[in-house]
């Protein structure tokens, strides 16, 4: 099969983000969100009526506030009616959705943004809530835990050692050194265990933010945008839910949506990955074959801000902006759900004269 | 902002979940201290099992029985356990492949510090001393000085059947959060605390939201302008409540009503007391009765002033 992209060019022409913070007490979902909307819209001189397809990706989990999507869309002035869709995971796959609808020709601009407002949770616990209920997640392990256990699993099979993974935590730092919008910025130590083989370091910080694209086909892509970043591929593959069932040292979906998006067809100079964890960079480096003339994770990725529910949208708005601004011909950007990088999604970005 | 609103706020949810044949059989083998697996179609050996094959989607119902002793394949050092993890000491989350199995088990093992954990340490289940079906079944894993090599117990056949199957499970839950309510609704928070209804105007189309929650819907964009509207307003529609309520002392039947606080540009709603539940009617005009100690209304009242014009609220209903 040919990587599908290939029925109807489509971009992303605009990329906004909130600033991640450890906390936004003084500030509702929607009004966490609303700035950023208006943001996005602002870049392409869009109104909401002239949107014709939105998309939005949160989880109640988070802030344990239920349906909080339909009071986030408060903000995006949703009168008269307009066509919305809403997943309950990263707005990397929001984008997605978006994405297929606008092939489909049902629509030439769409909205797609997504929030997570952690701060009045507590994360690790609540992301336990999304583990099989049977048998892990009466165990309560928390996320830190799974990673922690595919970590060790690298280290006994050679693929890293802990020495290395601080230094991609240092990187990622000091790379979002130059990000106004991360929330870790600059080198820390890498700090105690959390669980053993991981730091604090090796940890993303836990916070609120959130994120919005807009997307468009064909010439109004060119319209809206002085170098529109077209979506070449992108696809996402899922593999089983139990760890123990998987080779936590691989990950075969990334390697599968990789080669449908058209990853390996040609280099690509820039690579935005969602690992959370500095563990499952290696993994993805490897599943990836990226190697070290690739500028990855650029803006600090998600160990410098990794917002639940937009940390994977932000790496497909951050590899965007990267072709929107010059800096980059051919980008991969790729989000994860799940623990241990269970479910993965691989896009490929270009500029028109790439 | 100073003196931000804050208050915890706990989801508690026992979900109660049926079982599958596999499920059923595995959670009730624990009870009997019985460890099962499920046998794919290319002969792989599934523990914890599941009723569908994770790679083919091939229903599989072949359970096996593997040994309750079994290597660690990966483990992760705790040294901080959370509150209902299956140990209150430090402990390590190990995966643990039982000796028959191709796969690996989630679980704690119960040893001192990370020094005395490594993968390929040989450990065995340590039974949970009341068993009722379920995961925790297995307190956690314990070091087995077995001196065996992994797999020498290959799994055997086992037809799955127990006296008094587990068939469910209840899988209780509970998430703390310290709620915010934001900018807009704890300022309309502060407002009703001094028995003042304070809603917000969106700049845009001018329409005054109470309780306001921070953006207009109609027009996507922040509503900042406090307006203070009320008290007294018009019920513009309403209904009969004939059932009672758990945990709530009002008798039945009363009257629950959507009421538009005169310069409001929606209807709230609230309960209408101090009128015979039948002698509601639109365009009712009402106050509110506040209680001691309480943020919000107790209930609305008849003010006594004629009835307002139908076309004062029509777009309000």
């Amino acid at each position: 099969m040919p990587p599908t992209g290939a029925l109807r060019d489509v971009a992303i022409v605009a990329f906004a983000q909130s600033d991640h913070l450890k906390s936004t007490d003084e500030l509702s979902e929607v009004e966490m969100l609303m700035p950023v909307l208006h943001e996005v819209l602002g870049a392409t001189g869009l109104a909401t009526g002239e949107i014709d397809f939105t998309c939005s990706g949160s989880a109640d989990y988070l802030a344990g506030r239920a349906f909080s999507f339909t009071m986030a869309l408060d903000g995006v002035g949703a009168w008269p009616p307009i066509s919305e869709s809403h997943v309950e995971t990263d707005g990397a796959w929001a984008l997605y959705e978006a994405w297929v609808k606008l092939l489909t020709g049902e629509a030439d601009t769409a909205l797609v943004y997504s929030y997570g407002k952690s701060s009045p949770g507590s994360l690790r616990d609540v992301l336990t809530r999304q583990l099989d209920p049977y048998y892990q997640a009466p165990l309560w392990p928390d996320s830190v835990a799974l990673a922690a256990l595919q970590a060790q699993a690298l280290i006994d099979a050679g693929h890293t050692d802990e020495r290395t993974l601080a230094t991609v935590a240092a990187r990622s730092r000091d790379a979002a050194s130059d990000n106004p919008h991360a929330q870790v910025r600059g080198a820390r130590p890498q700090g105690d265990y959390v669980v053993q083989p991981l730091r604090t370091g090796d940890c993303p910080p836990i916070g609120d933010g959130a994120a919005a694209v807009v997307l468009a086909a064909g010439d109004r892509a060119r319209a809206l945008c002085a170098r529109p970043a077209w979506i070449r591929g992108i696809d996402h593959r899922i593999e089983p839910h139990a760890i123990g069932v998987r080779d936590l040292t691989e990950s075969p979906s990334t390697r599968l949506a990789a080669e449908r998006a058209g990853a390996f067809e040609r280099p690509v100079d820039t690579a935005e990955l969602h690992a959370p964890f500095s563990s499952q960079e290696v993994v993805l480096r490897r599943a990836l074959d990226l190697g070290d003339e690739v500028a990855v994770n650029p803006s600090g990725g998600p160990l410098a801000a990794n917002p639940m529910m937009a940390a994977g949208l932000v790496r497909l708005g951050e590899a965007a902006a990267r072709i929107h601004r010059g800096a980059s011909d051919r980008a991969l950007a790729h989000a994860t759900s799940g623990p241990c990088l269970q479910q993965n999604l691989v896009a490929v970005l270009e500029g028109e004269d790439a | 902002m100073p003196d931000l609103l804050k208050a915890p706020m706990a989801l508690e949810f026992p979900f109660t979940r049926s079982l599958g044949p596999v499920q059923s059989a595995f959670l009730t083998g624990l009870r009997e201290r019985v460890v099962l697996g499920v046998r794919t179609g290319d002969g792989r050996v599934l523990v914890p099992p599941v009723e569908y094959d994770p790679v083919t989607a091939e229903e599989i119902r072949d359970l096996v029985q593997v040994s309750a002793t079994g290597t660690v394949t990966t483990w992760a050092w705790n040294p901080e356990p959370r509150r209902d993890q299956p140990l209150d000491t430090p402990f390590a989350w190990v995966l643990v492949q039982l000796d028959g199995a191709d796969t690996a088990l989630l679980h704690a093992l119960d040893v001192p510090d990370a020094t005395s954990v490594h993968s390929g340490l040989r450990v065995r289940v340590r039974w949970a001393e009341e068993r009722t079906g379920a995961i925790t079944d297995i307190a956690c894993f314990e070091p087995a000085q077995d001196g065996q090599a992994a797999g020498r117990t290959p799994a055997a056949r086992h037809d799955g059947a127990f006296d008094d199957p587990v068939t469910g499970i209840v899988a209780p839950a509970r998430l703390d959060y310290v709620y915010s309510p934001g900018r807009a609704q704890t300022a309309y928070l502060r407002g009703l605390a001094e028995q003042r209804n304070v809603g917000e105007r969106c700049p845009s189309c001018a329409k005054v939201y109470i309780p306001p929650r921070g953006a207009c819907p109609t027009c996507g964009v922040a509503t900042a302008e406090r307006v203070e509207v009320g008290p007294a307003g018009t019920v513009t529609t309403f209904c009969i409540v004939n059932i009672k309520a758990k945990n709530l002392d009002i008798e039945v039947p009363y009257v629950y009503a959507h009421i538009a606080l005169d310069g409001a540009g929606l209807a709230l709603h609230g309960r209408i007391g101090g009128i015979p539940y039948d002698q509601v009617r639109m365009g009712l005009r009402v106050e509110p009765v506040w209680s001691e100690n309480s943020r919000f209304p107790d209930h609305y009242r008849p003010t006594g002033e004629p009835d307002a014009d139908y076309d004062t609220y029509k777009e309000l209903l």
